[in-house]
């Protein structure tokens, strides 16, 4: 298990004040100019050597997405860094424990990274729900504003760098980065065609690199610590502690920092109490938020839980969000109410993802009660196919996904239900595409 | 679109909200919104301000508040873009209510996380104070709705009603919020189980020393500052 020392976010339950004195007396804003100092590229090669990977579900390498940006800003054109908290991943609920309980670490992150990739300012775009978590995050950094750790000079760098919170208003949409700068220009979150790349025309057309919360709140700790310190947790290519939040059907479901690659098994029964019912009361896990496939017990169970431990099962780590299902779960209702969610949450832009997600989840529905035909199980797996990879963005693959793997370990309790009703015929079939 | 909201008939609802203007709080509340954004871009104050505007209705009304076609035109001027620009964005947010609600906005999560840990008791409990779903109680107080993941699935089940979540719900705890509501009462927000937060139930697993004092783990460091 880590170590306490270890643990990045040490006031991650709230039992401490999350003030700035108090932030101040565990470590956090200690010397930031000496971590300024370092220089944007030593920070940026620190951060590479780290070997932290984007803590928002895509894994990509945070140091080398910072050295995107570029390295000669022009005065009209700044650079900006927006840190993605609009946090709606279904199962996440990690980014909401940093922000009201350790949100000094995000704004020290917030000027550590700017810095690093030249930015002017940070927007922190938090999503709408999070009405008492915003209200700290605004009075946070105000409290940075007025001990002047941040705008002009930002902690006597001589460096002039602004954070602004820019709450949502409730769209799982804009956790997608160029839906993210839609909205933070005030419009509709659908997202942008890419190229150009956010590094290269972003926010107001600018320069802008997108990092969720998680990836910039533990950057000032590993400057502080060493890039060995970071990458000495892990499996090679999965470095670093991260937090896990585990839900569903564990005995105490809660949200916890842990290394990188520790088991699925060891996770749940040093944090969690074990699974509700004892391990062979175990169906199936989502690993990583609802857009990853489903896992069943036999493979999850020592699996490794990291980006490549989750790949080589067939699923992914995600968000790191646990959702754990026992064998009294409605799996199929399970996998229906994520259909329902995506369908509820496609932006509308792309035809194959508006038609296709309303269309999966009726379809859905009608697997759960089991009035459909047996030759329909085929027809919503030829369907996912024609929706993922279809739209611009990951809504549709993420809609995709959850029903793939629903299909590819529960086809036997799919056909159950349709049997058990009698089959049925055309006419529902038609009925599902209108 | 049978579940599509009905916004009220237009001549009443301009003879009410026809002349919507900022409050002087609020005028100052929306200077501060426009001045976190580069000279030219107040459009992104669109939903920040749509947001102030929704409160300051419902702070007129006693209820959560609602986005008026007036009160929107309103926040359109004020930004300078056209009215279009600003309905897109009221009618694509959840959070903006097309039509009156009632004086709590009663919002159950119904997402998978939450559904695996009990949100279906939440519902009948809601159901069994005479909340549907969708709609307003008849004495005003109660508007139901079912939304997506909150975000609080560690502490699942959860409502979130008008700023506050209240989380670790059953059917019983669910009861007892709505009542303490409609006698006027102020419940507690946040778990309903005693949790601190997002720890594990019974005490944390981790980070004991956190729970006493402000406990500064930097002493035990054993590697040095880097560069």
């Amino acid at each position: 298990m880590l170590a306490d020392k270890d643990r990045i976010f040490t006031n991650v339950y709230g039992f401490q004040d999350w003030g700035l004195k108090a932030a101040q007396a565990r470590g956090d804003w200690d010397n930031t100019k000496d971590l300024l100092e370092l220089g944007q590229d030593k920070i940026i090669d620190v951060v590479k050597a780290s070997g932290l990977r984007g803590r928002g579900g895509a894994g990509f390498p945070t140091g080398t997405k910072w050295s995107f940006m570029p390295k000669e800003p022009k005065p009209d054109r700044p650079n900006f860094l927006v840190i993605n908290a609009d946090e709606s991943e279904p199962g996440s609920c990690k980014d909401r424990e940093i922000i009201r309980h350790d949100p000094h670490k995000l704004i020290e992150g917030a000027l550590v990274a700017g810095f690093a990739m030249r930015a002017r300012a940070a927007y922190i775009y938090i999503r709408g729900e999070y009405i008492r978590e915003a209200e700290t995050l605004f009075a946070a950094v105000a409290q940075a504003y007025d001990a002047g750790l941040l705008g002009k000079n930002a902690c006597g760098s001589g460096y002039d760098f602004d954070v602004f919170v820019h709450r949502g208003a409730g769209a799982y949409i804009c956790g997608e980065e160029t839906a993210m700068l839609e909205s933070l220009e005030g419009k509709k979150g659908q997202p942008r065609l890419k190229p150009p790349f956010p590094a290269g025309a972003g926010l107001y057309g600018c320069p802008t690199t997108v990092n969720n919360v998680e990836s910039i709140a533990v950057a000032p700790t590993i400057l502080r610590r060493g890039a060995e310190w970071f990458s000495s947790f892990g499996a090679e290519n999965n470095r670093g502690t991260k937090l896990f939040q585990i839900s569903g059907h564990v005995n105490t479901p809660c949200v916890v920092e842990e290394a990188m690659s520790i088991s699925f098994r060891e996770l749940i029964e040093k944090h969690c109490g074990g699974i509700r019912g004892g391990w062979d009361n175990l169906l199936c896990v989502i690993p990583g938020g609802s857009s990853v496939p489903l896992v069943p017990a036999a493979q999850i169970m020592d699996c490794a839980m990291d980006f490549d431990g989750l790949k080589a099962v067939g699923s992914g780590l995600g968000t790191a969000a646990v959702i754990v299902m026992d064998k009294s779960t409605d799996v199929v209702r399970a996998i229906a109410r994520l259909s329902y969610f995506y369908k509820h949450e496609s932006c509308g832009q792309c035809t194959p993802c508006r038609e296709g997600t309303g269309w999966m989840w009726r379809v859905m529905e009608r697997l759960r009660t089991g009035e459909a035909d047996l030759g329909e199980i085929d027809m919503l797996q030829q369907v996912t196919k024609q929706v993922e990879g279809h739209s611009i963005c990951a809504l549709g693959d993420a809609a995709a996904w959850p029903i793939q793997g629903l299909i590819k370990h529960f086809r036997p309790e799919l056909e159950r239900r349709i049997v058990e009703q009698g089959g049925g015929g055309l006419e529902t079939m038609q009925e599902a595409a209108e | 679109m049978a579940d599509a909201v009905h916004i009220p008939d237009e001549a009443e609802t301009r003879a009410r909200w026809g002349a919507f203007a900022w409050t002087e709080a609020n005028e100052r509340k929306a200077h501060e919104v426009l001045a976190r954004y580069p000279k030219g871009r107040e459009q992104s104050g669109s939903i920040p301000l749509l947001d102030l505007a929704q409160r300051q209705v419902g702070a007129e009304t006693e209820t959560q508040g609602w986005l008026p076609v007036p009160v929107i035109e309103y926040v359109a001027r004020y930004i300078g873009v056209p009215y279009m620009r600003v309905y897109e964005v009221a009618t694509f947010y959840t959070m903006f209510n097309l039509a009156p609600v009632g004086r709590y906005h009663v919002q159950v999560c119904g997402t998978t996380p939450c559904m695996l840990q009990g949100s279906d008791d939440v519902f009948a409990a809601c159901k069994n104070r005479g909340l549907v779903k969708g709609g307003t109680t008849p004495d005003g107080m109660f508007t139901l709705t079912e939304v997506e993941c909150m975000g609080n699935c560690s502490n699942a089940p959860m409502v979130q009603i008008n700023d506050d979540n209240f989380e670790d719900l059953d059917y019983d705890s669910t009861g007892r919020v709505l009542e303490m509501l409609a006698r006027g009462e102020q419940p507690k927000p946040g778990s309903q189980t005693g949790r601190r937060s997002s720890e594990p139930a019974g005490g944390p697993t981790s980070l004991t020393a956190m729970v006493e004092g402000n406990h500064d783990y930097r002493g035990e460091w054993n590697t040095a500052h880097a560069g």
